[in-house]
């Protein structure tokens, strides 16, 4: 750096070198006792005893260590349990779901690790304000030389007692050579904001549009090559697929006659609403949970044609042949059976509704349509 | 031979100057890299290609390529992983525990340690991930919120070892990387290239060598310390526990965690020494690596080594007290079964060869120690070799008992094994420097002032980087 002075240019510091360490613990003394506050020591390797030269108190930085570090072990026991006796609790070795022993490890790593790391964050970047490349004192002759072999001192413009000329002479009589003024590099603290200019921006797309193509080429067909086969390739038939072990070629094989899939009774009374009617009677108590499941049923497989209040008033109304009132005479009069009957094998336009509607719910569908029909047909007896 | 012990050894030989250090610790990386490194990066690279071969027919056929087979379920992979998380141990103890006992000798081997441990870690951390069969998966092991709805289970030792090793991994290479800031800054201020002054700056995140900086920096370094001596000695805990854990004869012992630390300091030590032979010889560091703490590291292994003896015997005597015709069983089988011969090599190169190192002349002769350093690499490997296939080989029922034999692809992943270590140790020591430089200079003569203007000095307020203040 040259060592002109330009008028604009605005002072970071003055600097001197000293070429032996015990030199440099008393210019640190010294410069205490001068009541100099906003300067620092430079060396290549820390000098015993500088702390105390330069009076500066111990290091905060074992705190932060220590909050982390148990941060670290309430967060990972506190996961463990979470994990272990809240939210998938299993038993594994006759143990007790939250077993201490058995955590110990995984807290002490977690500990090591959250307070290792954050005690470095902190230091680095939030006690030094690293990374700063742009620092004054980068790329001067004073920082080669302290970088190497020798001890440097720079007193900052900043500190209150500052005044060049006599900064310069106690550095003198110190004892101190190269005794150099230091410049803020104007490139350095004339810095524009760069976010919006086009070449940033274009960077920032390109980036977008390389992760976006490695992201979708990785997954749709990185995953699906070679050795990554996901248990795709098995060797059992999967549905629609031909074999060859049959003579009839299909891979797939019908039940044999007579089969009853599990669940699926079949229905007794085929065609014969009047057994129905006289054999069938209603498992279920009007329970206020089997109201409301009826009601959800109705809601979604009857009142499309039906109604809400099953008034035949059908939203369907003009496409469809017009649906009945349930709340005739003749339906009032149905035992449960009947309408068990019809839900399940349907009537004239009428579709069966055994597929969609489980035997169950079929009953309770019957209670809710009972209690409409006595709210909708009320007698003077219902209020009392 | 009479020894004035009144006077310390210089741990730097010679007496160069400070600039002298950075001269002789960053030539490696300014010089242009010769035919010798190139010949040794070719066999590396060979060896790793080997490794990467088998691996592929691994990926590709499966797991099957290997010799494992019921009931050898473990048998090369987790031999491999455990050796060489063995190997990384020594680079922590050295940079931490050494530290913290204020050895000032370490500070020379420190970094190169350090290094060693960070590639073997990578080199073990290649073995649970291929031995699940699909790596691709690996991220299964670690408890996240999944569409599966299921954790993982915590008191699995296996799930002690992924949190313990990735930690390590982690530490390690935090602590490697505080401790190159400062040399890189170093490195940055003297560089003529402009490519390698921008890669600097990057890296060393523009370190102004502040006193006020080392302050905190010092603290932060005794912090990483203290934090890793224990993460050291529980990794190679944890690794046992793989095995402890289990019921299997000859790995349910409580014997196991102790022994498995003092192995791992013993080869890995082992392994820095072999190592630092060549790099002190082929870049001059011979005043700064000096013989004196290649003696002492050699020390160091006879102590382990002696610990692993201890071991063995007292395997074999708890076998034999406990009445158990089950762990009786076992250890005869492994002295004088079908694995007689590995057994042999183990407790040969673990326990014997090291004991030549009682005598100073051997100790302090490059040939013999680096023989007996191979040796125990050797035992060492053979040691978990032993642990691991005799015992599942041959367990509680005789009928489901077979031999595990290695296949090619088995050995061409242990070749590729050592391809890796040894090519990324080839590129660290090209590009980053391999000793500390503040390190090193700090404990030169003179380094430090004289402390004679100065009565009221504070030891206690910087206990620090290379620790033990030298009252002389
Ligand atoms: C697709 C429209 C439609 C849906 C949905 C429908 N129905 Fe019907 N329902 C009809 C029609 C149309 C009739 C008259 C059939 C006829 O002409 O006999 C009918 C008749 C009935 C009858 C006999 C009424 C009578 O007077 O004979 C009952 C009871 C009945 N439905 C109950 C239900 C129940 C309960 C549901 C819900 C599970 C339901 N329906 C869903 C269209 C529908």
């Amino acid at each position: 750096m040259p060592d002109k002075i330009i008028p604009e240019k605005i002072l970071y510091s003055v600097t001197g070198i000293f070429d032996h360490p015990d030199e440099i613990i008393n210019a640190a003394e010294q410069a205490e006792k001068a009541g100099y506050k906003k300067y620092d020591i430079n060396t290549s390797y820390p000098v015993h005893g500088m702390s105390t030269a330069m009076r500066i108190g111990p290091s905060k930085l074992s705190y932060i260590a220590l909050v982390f570090g148990l941060s670290g072990t309430t967060l990972a026991l506190l996961f463990m349990w979470y994990v272990s006796s809240w939210d998938y609790p299993m038993v594994i070795g006759g143990k007790p779901y939250f077993s201490l022993p058995a955590f110990i490890p995984i807290t002490f790593e977690v500990t090591v690790l959250l307070a290792s790391i954050m005690t470095v964050v902190a230091m680095l970047f939030i006690f030094f304000k690293l990374p700063n490349n742009s620092h004054p004192l980068h790329d001067t002759d004073y920082m080669k030389m302290v970088s190497s072999d020798r001890f440097g001192i720079s007193i900052q413009a900043s500190d209150p007692l500052f005044d060049e000329v006599k900064v310069k002479d106690f550095l003198q009589n110190l004892g101190a050579h190269h005794i150099t003024p230091i410049y803020f590099d104007e490139s350095e603290i004339s810095v524009k904001n760069t976010v919006f200019e086009p070449k940033f921006i274009g960077f920032l797309l390109a980036v977008f549009f390389a992760t976006a193509g490695f992201t979708y080429f990785s997954l749709n067909y990185i995953l699906a090559w070679g050795p990554f086969n996901w248990m795709w390739n098995q060797h059992k038939l999967n549905p629609q697929k031909r074999s060859e072990l049959f003579s009839d070629g299909f891979g797939m094989r019908m039940p044999v006659e007579g089969t009853v899939a599990r669940g699926y009774m079949p229905y007794l009374y085929k065609g014969n609403q009047a057994a129905a009617s006289k054999y069938m009677i209603n498992p279920l108590l009007p329970t206020k949970e089997v109201l409301s499941m009826g009601q959800q049923k109705f809601v979604t497989f009857c009142s499309p044609c039906h109604g809400y209040l099953a008034k035949g008033d059908s939203r369907l109304r003009g496409q469809f042949p017009n649906p009945p009132s349930l709340h005739s005479e003749k339906v009032r009069n149905y035992q449960d059976g009947d309408i068990y009957h019809i839900i399940t094998e349907g009537q004239n336009t009428m579709p069966s509704y055994a597929k969609q509607i489980t035997r169950e719910e079929r009953w309770a569908i019957i209670l809710y349509l009972r209690a409409l029909q006595r709210s909708q047909n009320a007698k003077e007896t219902d209020i009392k | 031979m009479s020894f004035d012990y009144s006077k310390e050894i210089p741990i730097i030989e010679g007496g160069p100057k400070l600039a002298d250090i950075d001269d002789v610790i960053a030539r490696p990386l300014d010089t242009r890299p010769d035919r010798k490194f190139y010949i040794a990066l070719s066999i590396t690279l060979t060896m790793l290609a080997i490794g990467a071969v088998s691996l592929g027919l691994t990926f590709y056929y499966g797991i099957g390529m290997w010799g494992n087979n019921q009931p050898n379920g473990w048998a090369f992979d987790i031999t491999n992983f455990v050796f060489w998380i063995g190997i990384g141990h020594a680079g922590t103890l050295i940079s931490a525990i050494l530290f913290l006992l204020r050895q000032k000798w370490r500070n020379g081997i420190s970094r190169f340690a350090e290094g060693m441990t960070i590639f073997a870690v990578m080199t073990a951390g290649i073995f649970p991930l291929i031995h699940v069969g699909r790596p691709w998966l690996a991220a299964y092991l670690f408890p996240y919120p999944n569409e599966h709805g299921i954790w993982i289970n915590f008191i699995s030792p296996l799930i002690w070892d992924v949190f313990a090793v990735s930690t390590y991994f982690t530490v390690s290479l935090i602590f490697w990387y505080v401790g190159l800031i400062p040399d890189l800054a170093t490195l940055r201020d003297r560089t003529a290239g402009k490519i390698k002054k921008i890669l600097y700056s990057i890296f060393s995140l523009g370190w102004r060598h502040s006193n006020r900086h080392w302050h905190h920096y010092e603290m932060v370094y005794l912090v990483l310390a203290g934090f890793a001596t224990p993460l050291v000695l529980s990794v190679h805990t944890i690794v046992s526990f793989d095995f402890a854990v289990s019921v299997l004869p000859g790995w349910h012992t409580t014997i196991f965690p102790p022994y498995f630390v003092a192995g791992a300091v013993f080869s890995g030590f082992a392994m820095v020494q072999n190592v630092l032979i060549f790099v002190r010889k082929i870049f001059n560091f011979e005043h700064i690596i000096t013989i004196n703490t290649l003696e002492r590291m050699n020390k160091v292994i006879i102590l382990t080594g002696s610990m692993v003896g201890y071991a063995y015997a007292m395997e074999f005597f708890t076998a034999w007290y406990s009445g158990n015709p089950a762990e009786q069983f076992v250890f005869i089988n492994r002295a004088f079964g079908p694995y007689a011969w590995a057994y042999w090599t183990m407790v040969s190169c673990n326990v014997i060869f090291p004991q030549l190192f009682w005598f100073r002349k051997i100790r302090r002769t490059i040939p013999y120690m680096l023989i007996i350093g191979i040796l125990v690499n050797v035992g060492m490997w053979f040691e978990r070799f032993v642990i691991i296939v005799t015992s599942l080989s041959r367990d509680y029922l005789p009928s489901s008992w077979r031999m595990f034999y290695p296949t090619l692809t088995d050995l061409g992943i242990l070749t590729g094994s050592f391809g890796l270590f040894f090519t990324l140790l080839l590129l660290f020591i090209k590009t980053l420097p391999v000793v500390s430089i503040s390190e090193v200079k700090s404990v030169l003569e003179g380094a430090q002032p004289s402390h004679l203007h100065n009565g009221s000095e504070e030891v206690i307020s910087h206990s620090s980087n290379d620790s033990g203040v030298n009252h002389a």
